[in-house]
């Protein structure tokens, strides 16, 4: 909420100065988001009054002024066309300073000139201006134009929380100042206005609940083109309020004054009585911004005989708005629930003064004054006679007696506040308060619609009492085991960055094309706003976000990367979201940074492989597979096991999505799920044998699909006698080694537990193992 | 025995000769190889006399020591010279930079939620998560935000489906700690949280610290203390201020805003208070025999501050130029 410190300090008589003030609202709970002065800042001008003029001697578009500017005439030089005798002008006084000049004696074209008569725009407060500023006649001449023009003034915008509607009107707020400073507040004047006619509308409320409170009335003869009194018209433009026509201004005035949002319906638009109900389905209705909508079943409306007329606490209808012809209207005044117009406005995208406050809690004891508040400026400023006030009060909410005991109060806080205290802010407050053994039983005014409980009449005695009076009570906590620590994932992150790897934290939200065709999830959830459309998936993998990383980096002229996440992964539908937590990552480019001692090359599979390895100290299992995830290249791909189930998968980037991303070299990815990989279990220590291994060496030939690991396995399960060890240590394709063949070679390293092995046992095993591979694959020793 | 006396100076010119250890070798297999001279004279002793021969044999000996030590010198010498060349030979050039193995970094958010956690571990408190999916019901209802209340509105609110939302703070972990363990108890939870926002200081995903102790007497000076001590370890400075100000969150009554003084001026730093009864109500916790505070804290706001950054989007750009900063 904006508005003018001066319309405040109106009502609260208070010494200090603006930061002073705010700091004041601030610790109140009354957030200052913004306090500006007003507008230019010059100084040194003040009301004069032409009493002479004469053409300047040399000059034909110069004028030579005799301006009174109270205690004495100063000869001023002018070229406004509109400088004339008897008027009223802003004089700036040798040794001004004006926004874009300063102000000295000077001699135009030879005659001395002692200040100079302002325009709006010299003065700061307009980008255009014709001619000189007139100004009203009943001011003195030598006040000071910033005091004549009530310029010293600074606009404060409030950022307040949603409990305190209270505080969304000038006297709320000045209300609540009064209460923290102890001063007084002056009250708003509402007299009663006399009867002058006799017709009125009946009033139905349907709704007793939605509508505890409804008043209005009909105003005749008014004229809805005058034009309102300064003061008036300069407090609502402080309030970033729009004019549009004077009984409208002057509806707009009262809500900000006191709270109270009011409605006018030009009277000769209105068909029959008035009744407060609950729209039918679909019953449409042309609101005051021109748009038509279709209102539901929930949504509550003030209707004539024909039907809606308005939604009632958000917006007026179009139809029966008032318009500069209009004579006679019906102002309306009415206590709304909050629940019945909480999120309607959100509901069809508005947001309006009145909605914002009927949802937060309007003072519903305050609904017959507000109107008799905007029929007196009606009235005053735009004519007419009023007539009866039609009056409907149904159920209004109750304020319940809260019991505060003390012995709570202390306990919440930390600290005892004195008894006296206690009463004495509850009394600033406006809230009734009557001992009792414990404490203090309170009710809460009308316009309170945020203290239900004991804790929130704490939160009222600390507000005022000042959080700075609770000391600090540093923690002494006893000795406990520390608790197990959280980050268990640190160590796979060690793992990596230890390797050169950057972690990154990405978007959990993703394109949705790359969802489905790159991730391959043909069901993703879907963000129903997303900010993007390029964020509008929950993503069911990271590779997308890290190839994105990838374009942005390799765009900054970066030629190398190694990047990893850990995050969550989002899959499911509708009611069952599933959240896994992986470990993702990425490498491109060279294998090493780029120097002189050893030779580049681009990294590949076994690099990765060796990658994911470091996660973790147990034996994770590589399988290819014909499921390979989209994302990869399905001859350069594993899936990755442990202890038999499938953690992920590792490989480098298809070739299409190579393309897809403009991408020179192929990047290699990998992404485990985490939670496998962190499970500890305590294991058995095996004793060292202290006999020393025998070594052989073996290299045959075999196919060149049979994979490396079927041979091992097939070796192992074969229970082969003192083999401890069998390892590959070289791969080998091309001279002497027939097409579709490849030569691998394992080392073997036998042991025996209770004695030194002797070559012929070494011998015999290895023979075993030959003889294996060339039954199961075809294998022959190489020579 | 002329010879003899000539054989030393004879064996020292041939070793001073020699170049190698090989060219050693050979001259010396000419005095005390099998055939060597040296070796011939001492075999030639049995046609002496008993007489002569200790004196001969003797006289053989002294000369063989001698032939033995120079070739020893010469030995050694050879060994310095050819040390010497190889020393020589295989000097680098030290300044060269190294096969450089690049570390890696951990993103700096991580970094500061590790100091967060060490911060909180070492009071007692431990860590919890939640989902980041999260009902209507956690996110807002159990947090005494029902539908429709303006407080939603303070929320930009990411929406799945009418009854999922992505979590727009961390808060909803304090009621699925709370509907699962009794007090006492103390946590921190951090983690992702997302709100419809994107500018140079707002960003659709960014992280929360959320933190709560209950128990039976925890009370608001206790909230104070702990922030304060938070704030002045976490930014390493002991005369860091930190103000409370009456604020608003539907789940804690009464609420503040912590203010910490940073560059002569306050700056607004989260959101605490004392947990609500109707959040206890909700997980079945006797507000009258149990009480307690919790905070948020944002946690890119403390890495912006802790480092200097003045652009949130750099978290989420992950530029290498960035992330080579926090090694």
């Amino acid at each position: 909420m904006q508005f003018s410190e001066n319309w405040l300090r109106s009502y609260v008589n208070t010494s200090l100065d603006s930061d002073a003030l705010n700091h004041v609202m601030i610790m109140a709970g009354l957030d200052v988001d913004d306090s500006q002065p007003l507008g230019s800042s010059f100084s040194h001008v003040v009301v004069g009054e032409i009493v002479g003029i004469k053409k300047h001697p040399d000059a034909d578009r110069l004028q030579v002024c005799d301006v009174n500017i109270g205690n004495q005439t100063l000869q001023i030089v002018c070229g406004a066309a509109n400088a004339r005798q008897g008027i009223k002008v802003a004089c700036a006084l040798v040794g001004a300073k004006l926004p874009a000049i300063d102000i000295k004696e000077a001699k135009v074209r030879g005659v001395e000139s002692f200040g100079m008569l302002c325009s709006l725009k010299e003065l700061g407060l307009s980008e255009e201006a014709e001619g000189i500023l007139e100004m009203r006649h009943d001011l003195k001449n030598g006040t000071d134009v910033r005091i004549a023009l009530d310029l010293n003034d600074q606009i404060t915008t409030l950022k307040l929380t949603p409990n305190r509607s209270d505080c969304l009107s000038i006297w709320g707020v000045a209300r609540e100042v009064a209460a923290i400073l102890e001063s007084e507040v002056t009250p708003v004047i509402y007299n009663v206005n006399p009867i002058q006619h006799s017709d009125k509308k009946i009033v139905a409320v349907e709704e007793k609940t939605a509508c505890p409170r409804y008043c209005g009335r009909i105003i005749k003869n008014i004229d809805n083109t005058k034009k309102l009194p300064d003061w008036m018209a300069s407090r609502l433009e402080r309030s970033n309020i729009k004019s549009i026509s004077p009984i409208v201004d002057i509806t707009n005035y009262v809500l900000l004054e006191i709270g109270q949002p009011l409605h006018a319906f030009d009277h000769d638009k209105l068909q029959g009585d008035i009744s407060v109900r609950y729209a039918k389905n679909e019953e449409p209705i042309h609101l005051l911004n021109d748009t038509k909508v279709k209102l539901s079943k929930k949504d509550l409306v003030i209707a004539d005989n024909h039907g809606a007329i308005a939604f009632a606490g958000v917006m007026g209808g179009m139809p029966s708005s008032v318009t500069e012809l209009t004579k006679t209207i019906f102002l309306e005044s009415a206590f709304f629930n909050p629940v019945v117009i909480a999120g309607k406005a959100r509901a069809y995208n508005l947001s309006t003064d009145s909605s914002y406050r009927f949802e937060r809690g309007v003072d519903f004891a305050n609904t017959r004054q507000a109107l008799e508040r905007a029929t007196s400026l009606i009235l005053e400023y735009c004519g007419g006679e009023a007539g009866e006030i039609t009056e409907v009060i149904n159920t209004l909410p109750l304020r319940n007696q809260i019991h505060l005991r003390l012995k709570k109060l202390n306990a919440i806080l930390g600290i005892e506040v004195p008894s006296q205290d206690v009463e004495h802010i509850f009394h600033e407050l406006g809230f009734e308060v009557n001992k009792t053994i414990e404490g203090f039983k309170v009710t809460p005014p009308s316009y309170r619609f945020d203290i239900a409980i004991e804790e929130d009449l704490i939160e009222e005695v600390v507000r005022l009492y000042g959080y700075d009076k609770i000391p600090s009570h540093h923690p002494i906590t006893h000795q406990a085991m520390l608790p197990k620590k959280s980050s268990q994932d640190n160590h796979l992150k060690d793992a990596l960055t230890s390797r050169g790897f950057y972690e990154v934290v990405t978007y959990s939200f993703i394109e949705d094309e790359i969802e489905k065709s790159l991730h391959g999830n043909l069901h993703p959830i879907q963000l129903q706003n997303p900010i993007a459309s390029q964020m509008s998936t929950m993503r069911s993998s990271l590779w997308g976000s890290h190839l994105e990383v990838l374009s942005y980096n390799l765009n900054r002229q970066i030629s190398r990367l190694n990047i990893f996440e850990v995050a969550q992964t989002f899959h499911g539908t509708q009611k069952e979201f599933i959240e896994t937590e992986v470990i993702a990552g990425l490498t491109y480019g060279s294998f090493m940074p780029e120097q002189w001692a050893d030779k580049i090359r681009d990294v590949d599979f076994y690099d990765i492989k060796a990658h994911v390895e470091a996660l973790t100290s147990k034996t994770l299992n590589f399988k290819s597979s014909d499921k390979t995830p989209l994302a990869l290249h399905p001859g350069q791909a594993a899936e990755i096991f442990l202890d038999g189930q499938s953690l992920g998968w590792v490989g480098k980037l298809h070739p299409k999505w190579q393309q897809h991303f403009s991408l020179s070299k192929a990047p290699y990815l990998f992404e485990l799920k985490v939670s496998k990989l962190l499970q500890e279990k305590a294991f058995q220590y095996e004793e060292i044998s202290k006999f020393l291994p025998l070594r052989r060496d073996i290299a045959i030939v075999i196919d060149e699909s049979v994979e490396v690991d079927a041979i091992l396995n097939a070796v192992y399960k074969a229970k082969i006698p003192f083999l401890n060890k069998m390892a590959l240590f070289d791969v080998y394709q091309g001279k002497g080694i027939p097409e579709n063949k490849k030569s691998v070679a394992f080392l073997i390293l036998m042991q025996d537990t209770s004695k030194t092995l002797v070559d012929s046992e070494a011998d015999s095993s290895v023979s075993k193992i030959v003889e294996l591979l060339e039954k199961q694959f075809g294998a022959t020793l190489r020579n | 025995m002329n010879n003899l006396d000539h054989t030393l100076k004879e064996a020292q010119k041939d070793f001073d000769q020699c170049q190698s250890l090989t060219d050693l070798d050979q001259a010396k297999a000419k005095y005390l190889g099998k055939n060597g001279f040296l070796t011939d004279a001492l075999k030639s002793l049995g046609k002496l006399s008993a007489e002569e021969r200790p004196k001969v044999g003797a006289e053989i000996n002294v000369v063989k020591q001698g032939v033995e030590e120079a070739l020893e010198k010469k030995r050694q010498a050879i060994l310095n010279e050819s040390q010497a060349k190889q020393l020589a030979e295989e000097s680098l050039d030290v300044t060269l930079p190294s096969r450089k193995e690049e570390r890696g970094s951990l993103h700096p958010v991580t970094q500061t939620l590790h100091r967060i956690e060490s911060l909180f571990h070492s009071i007692g408190f431990s860590v919890a998560y939640g989902p980041q999916i999260e009902s209507d019901f956690y996110n807002f209802t159990a947090l005494n935000i029902p539908e429709s209340h303006p407080a939603r509105a303070m929320h930009d609110t990411f929406y799945i489906d009418e009854s999922f939302v992505l979590r727009t703070h961390t808060s909803p972990v304090q009621i699925r700690h709370l509907e699962k363990n009794k007090p006492p108890l103390k946590i921190i939870s951090p983690g992702r949280v997302y709100r419809v926002d994107s500018d140079a200081t707002h960003s659709p995903m960014f992280h929360q610290v959320e933190g709560l102790w209950v128990d039976q007497q925890v009370s608001f000076a206790d909230l104070k203390g702990v922030i304060e001590d938070f704030l002045q370890n976490f930014f390493e400075n002991k005369d860091l201020k930190v103000r409370f100000r009456p604020s608003y969150f539907p789940f804690t009554e009464p609420s503040a805003e912590m203010d910490m003084t940073w560059k002569g001026g306050w700056l607004e730093i989260g959101g605490c208070g004392m947990v609500h009864p109707e959040v206890f109500k909700h997980v079945g916790i006797d507000s009258n025999q149990y009480q307690g505070f919790a905070f948020g804290l944002g946690v890119e706001r403390l890495t912006m501050l802790r480092y200097g950054v003045q652009d949130l989007r750099h978290f989420f750009n992950n530029d290498l130029r960035f992330l080579q900063q926090f090694i």
